[in-house]
């Protein structure tokens, strides 16, 4: 039996149609358009201005305070605007906009990196090194990856787990660069372990990635610190607490961190580039995206640079198919959908989904019969259809005492809904209302 | 490119193929070879009151949601049909016509429009209009047709008791069991359907195959049925081993009446019963209880229905008391 | 029988009267004392439950003034100046007085000139589409058109209009309670003072983009020309973040701002026609009191 969450969870159709389609880098975007809100926490600091000529890495915008992180300039260009772009919210925020200097050889260079194993870094340094490389947590959620590695003093601390899952259909990212930067993840663990002054580590890979497990468990062969736990396929295997509870056994407390029970999880998305800005140098710039649908002509991944608008990317599939009736930035589970393809990539987006109409469309909503079938699948054991009723009468205080705010948001429950009802929309629009209840009562 | 705007929702954007719809549809399918068996025993009568419950319901369930409530008319979903359906089994096939109608009414009109509709009721419809024939007219509600060599003719059906009505009278006139077991009939024919008792009741080898069917298509679960068959059977099996004579054997009370017909069938019924597994058992729990005190200690040699409902009555308070575990919460698997 | 008969209506009657004492002793036992000027100030007050004086209701309203000293702060709406004197009188104490005010919609993005770019599914409530993404249209600013105002007003002086899909307040019934100024996630709907004739000029924009995004959006949004700003003889149109905004206690209702702007975007209610310029009847819009500051860019949850 393979190991996996006990409670909850759901099994949708995984859809991984790039998952044998190789990284291939993206064209340099003629126009960078760089939010500077792409973590959670602070937004950034602008530090450049308008005509100001800037240098692949060269940080843009400052940490705006400690939740916070630097952006770097993904191109050689020139700053030609600070305008107010729309991007994933649907809302205009504050954007750095580069046009890349075409005649600049070093936005067009191929580098080769070969695989660097020595780790000659101190802990503190490496630290140092992530928070100023603007490392976050790329496995969607971008919280400031130095913050979570900043563990206090008296703090029990045994065991990093990295997250190879990738339990939302259709996204093949992770896959791909577990695949073809195998070596550089490994370094990337050891780098860590020797930052937070641990030695043990284990990679989590769901059951439905066999190459990559077979890769993995080959390459930690000989590493007695580093092992592989191969899980079972389950949705949502890669949410933090449910991989923490599945790999180890231990249940990350109500309202609590994986840090309480002595674990930190990283993304191996954030390992490699952890890696890459400790052994190279290199800021976070650019990153992987899977860029899929089942009409498409050429689902593909994507080395692609931050600020690259999702125009570019679509035209290089091969253009938006006939009845495209929504366009999703993540995966069909979590992530939001966008009005048109002027949003730009993120450190966030992890895929761009192009959905047709017979897929996109959902159900009218009707009556709960109280089947009970999303409180058997919520992983964190709530009871949505009682939240969203809670919620839809105002009973805000009595869903507070529901454990509203423990839900994740996977989604599993609005995907189960007999009735097409619409759980999670008042289950966020709950959580909304008693974090501000909350804040206003302190 | 596409003529259609772009639509935008919150996460997820898909969704699985289950709709109540579904559910509903699955739950007749799984009546099917329950069905065939009553109309090989019934013949064409089954078939005329089978018909009658299920045009009454979507008749009622129309006119009320058009004229009365002036709310979106919803008869398509499957649940009046269900409930036609569900109703019809409970009912002798003798029964007059308009009775059936009347059964219908207060199925549809009082037990679910009256709350609200789909979703909002709290009692069983089928069995609040079954109990309301039974108290309405005991006479007719009680005479069984038994199986006739010619099936067509309605007015000419012979009546007798059911297997746990011949059991309960003779108990009470002073019968030992070892007298009683030569007037019902043995363990293999109430298994295949030789017996008599309403159209649903008779086969409980039908109504085993429907009801693993719905498993199987995971419209319920084991939960409910087995913990109350389980249940049911070592009650019975506690006092038959106390006292063979005075009491029937187990498989005797789980393969007649409506057991395995309430077991799969109506103490399911999503609306009705408890949305987590936890309640479930206690909620079959407390139907087995009951059915087994009313059979053996009660006026009526049948339970079943009564003790649904009166636990029907508890869910919401079962509901409250049995949430499931939260994750991250320290306590394991308690009562919250 | 008939001694049954007698005993009966003897155990009753004997049962009633045993009843009546006890419920009368424990009335005057557990009498809760209340100040009898609570009951008249209760009475004087309009009744409406509206909470649009901050206390949950009128007779809470009602406790709040008979027991607080200084009520001078305190004002009830709905009820307005006279009713608020007539507390006066009864209590002794000083009254506010407030000029009338009344609800308006700053937006008159309708369905004609704001064209849909996107379709959303979900809940048809402003809460939740406001707190998903930022409209159906490109302005991100304007009407949600989902109706929480009209659903949230207790004197049924709002209701939804379908060819337009804004929202619409009936004047006459506006109480100036402000709850839907509460309950709209965008801040459209703003108090503003009323007038015997209910004469208004307002901005009916919430538009802050630059002029070509906002045009392109909605045709008869407010492009930051500055046109109204400068023809203004009173300096009462002031230009923030690409939006005008008209302050109702300089503005003379001169209306000389609504014929130079470009794009109709300010409006003009209940004047009579004068030339033969198109009136813009706009039947509620009533503005608030307190300045609008750049809207706060909702980010999403």
């Amino acid at each position: 039996m393979l190991k996996t969450f006990p409670k909850g969870g759901i099994h949708p159709p995984e859809n991984k149609i790039t998952a044998e389609k190789r990284i291939r880098r993206m064209t340099v975007p003629k126009v960078v358009y760089v939010p500077i809100a792409q973590h959670i926490g602070i937004p950034s600091e602008i530090i450049v201005e308008k005509k100001d000529k800037v240098e692949i890495g060269q940080v843009i915008a400052k940490s705006g305070g400690f939740v916070s992180s630097n952006i770097h300039s993904p191109v050689a260009g020139v700053v030609t605007k600070l305008d107010m772009i729309i991007d994933t919210s649907g809302y205009k925020k504050q954007c750095i906009v580069i046009r890349t200097d075409v005649k600049n050889e070093s936005n067009f260079e191929e580098k080769e990196y070969p695989l660097k194993s020595q780790i000659k870094m101190a802990p503190k340094a490496i630290l140092q090194r992530i928070s100023d490389y603007g490392i976050v947590g790329l496995g969607g959620a971008t919280f400031p990856s130095h913050v979570k590695l900043n563990v206090k003093e008296g703090v029990k601390l045994d065991c990093l787990l990295i997250n190879g899952v990738e339990c939302e259909p259709y996204l093949t990212a992770d896959h791909r660069l577990m695949l073809e930067k195998a070596d550089e993840i490994v370094v990337g663990i050891k780098i860590l372990l020797v930052a937070l002054n641990i030695n043990k580590a284990i990679i989590g890979i769901e059951n439905n990635k066999k190459d990559a497990i077979k890769l993995f468990k080959e390459l930690t062969k000989n590493e007695p610190n580093i092992q592989v736990a191969v899980l079972q396929v389950k949705y949502p295997q890669g949410g933090e607490k449910q991989l923490v509870k599945a790999i180890l056994g231990r249940e990350v407390p109500k309202n609590g961190l994986p840090l309480d029970v002595g674990v930190i999880v990283h993304n191996v998305g954030t390992v490699f580039a952890i890696y890459e800005a400790v052994q190279y140098n290199k800021p976070l710039t650019e990153r992987v995206v899977t860029v899929t649908g089942k009409k498409l002509e050429n689902p593909s991944n994507f080395w692609v640079k931050i600020g690259t608008p999702i125009t570019d990317l679509v035209e290089e599939v091969g253009g938006l198919p006939e009845g495209t009736r929504k366009l999703v930035n993540g995966g069909p589970m979590m992530g939001k959908a966008i009005k048109n393809t002027d949003v730009p990539v993120t450190k966030g987006t992890s895929g761009i989904l192009i959905i047709s109409e017979e897929e996109a469309s959902r159900g009218e909503a009707k009556n709960c019969i109280r089947c009970g079938e999303c409180v058997f699948v919520c992983p964190m054991g709530l009871e949505p259809h009682l939240l969203m009723n809670l919620t839809e009468k105002g009973f805000y205080e009595k869903a507070s005492n529901e454990d509203i705010m423990t839900c994740i948001e996977c989604g599993s429950c609005s995907y189960v809904c007999p009735s097409h009802r619409p759980l999670l929309d008042y289950i966020r629009f709950g959580k909304n209302i008693v974090k501000k209840l909350q804040t206003a009562k302190n | 490119m596409s003529t259609q705007p772009i639509i935008i929702s919150a996460s997820p954007h898909v969704h699985s193929d289950r709709t109540s719809k579904k559910l509903m549809y699955d739950v007749v399918i799984a009546l099917i070879p329950a069905f065939l068996v009553s109309l090989y025993v019934f013949g064409i009568r089954a078939f005329i009151v089978t018909a009658v419950a299920i045009i009454s319901c979507l008749l009622f369930e129309y006119l009320i949601q058009k004229y009365l409530m002036k709310t979106e008319v919803t008869i398509g979903d499957g649940s009046a049909l269900l409930t036609g359906i569900l109703l019809a089994f409970n009912l002798p096939s003798g029964l007059p016509i308009w009775m059936i109608v009347i059964g219908s009414l207060v199925a549809i009109g009082i037990a679910k429009l009256s709350f609200g509709g789909l979703g909002f009721n709290i009692f069983n419809p089928a069995l609040i209009g079954r109990v309301f024939l039974l108290v309405s007219f005991p006479v007719q509600m009680t005479m069984w047709p038994t199986a006739v060599e010619n099936n067509t003719t309605i007015a000419d059906a012979v009546t007798g008791a059911t297997p746990l009505g011949v059991i309960k009278e003779g108990l009470m006139f002073g019968d030992t069991m070892s007298t009683i077991a030569t007037k019902i009939p043995s363990t293999v024919e109430l298994f295949i359907g030789i017996t008599g008792g309403s159209i649903g009741e008779m086969s409980a080898l039908a109504l085993l195959i429907g009801g693993v069917y719905l498993i199987v298509r995971k419209v319920i679960t084991w939960h409910i049925p087995i913990t109350m068959l389980v249940t049911m059977a070592v009650m019975t099996g506690i006092f038959w081993m106390v006292n063979p004579e005075q009491y029937a054997n187990p498989l005797i009370h789980i393969l007649s009446g409506g057991a395995l017909l309430g077991a799969f069938f109506m103490a399911t019924d999503l609306v009705t019963s408890p949305v987590t597994k936890k309640g479930m058992i206690i909620f079959a729990i407390g139907i087995a209880v009951i059915t087994v005190v009313i059979r053996l200690f009660g006026a009526y040699p049948e339970g079943v229905s009564f003790a649904i409902l009166i636990m029907n009555a508890f869910v919401p308070l079962i509901n409250t008391y049995f949430k499931p575990r939260r994750f991250g919460s320290k306590i394991k698997s308690k009562i919250v | 029988m008939t001694d049954s008969v007698l005993y009966s209506v003897l155990l009753l009657a004997s049962l009633g009267i045993v009843a009546a004492v006890v419920l009368y002793v424990v009335s005057k036992k557990f009498y809760v004392y209340e100040n009898p000027l609570i009951a008249d100030v209760d009475e004087i007050l309009p009744g409406a439950n509206c909470a649009g004086c901050g206390s949950p209701g009128c007779k809470s309203f009602a406790e709040k003034l008979v027991n607080t000293e200084d009520i001078s702060d305190m004002f009830c709406p709905v009820g307005g100046n006279e009713v608020m004197k007539q507390v006066a009188t009864i209590l002794g104490k000083e009254v506010a007085e407030k000029d009338p005010t009344v609800a308006v919609l700053r937006c008159q993005g309708s369905c004609e000139v704001r064209p849909k770019t996107t379709e959303f599914q979900g809940p048809r409530t402003c809460a939740i589409s406001a707190m998903i993404y930022s409209g159906e249209t490109d302005c991100q600013y304007g009407c949600l058109g989902d109706g929480d105002c009209v659903k949230v007003c207790k004197f049924d002086a709002m209701y939804m209009d379908e060819t337009t899909g804004l929202p619409v307040i009936i004047t006459d019934k506006c109480t100036s309670c402000g709850a839907c100024v509460e309950e709209c996630p965008r801040d459209i709907i703003e108090m503003r003072p009323r007038n015997k004739r209910d004469l208004k000029v307002f901005v009916g924009c919430l538009n802050e983009d630059k002029g070509g995004i906002a045009k392109k959006s909605c045709a008869v949004a407010c492009i930051g020309c500055s046109k109204c700003e400068d023809i203004c003889p009173k300096d009462a149109v002031v230009m923030v973040n690409n939006l005008a905004y008209i302050d109702p206690v300089l503005c003379t209702l001169c209306r000389k701002c609504v014929d130079v702007c470009p794009t109709h975007s300010i409006i003009e209610t209940n004047f009579p026609p004068k030339k033969p310029k198109k009136v813009v009847e706009k039947k509620n819009v009533i503005k608030k009191e307190a300045t609008v500051e750049p809207l706060n860019v909702k980010t999403d949850a």
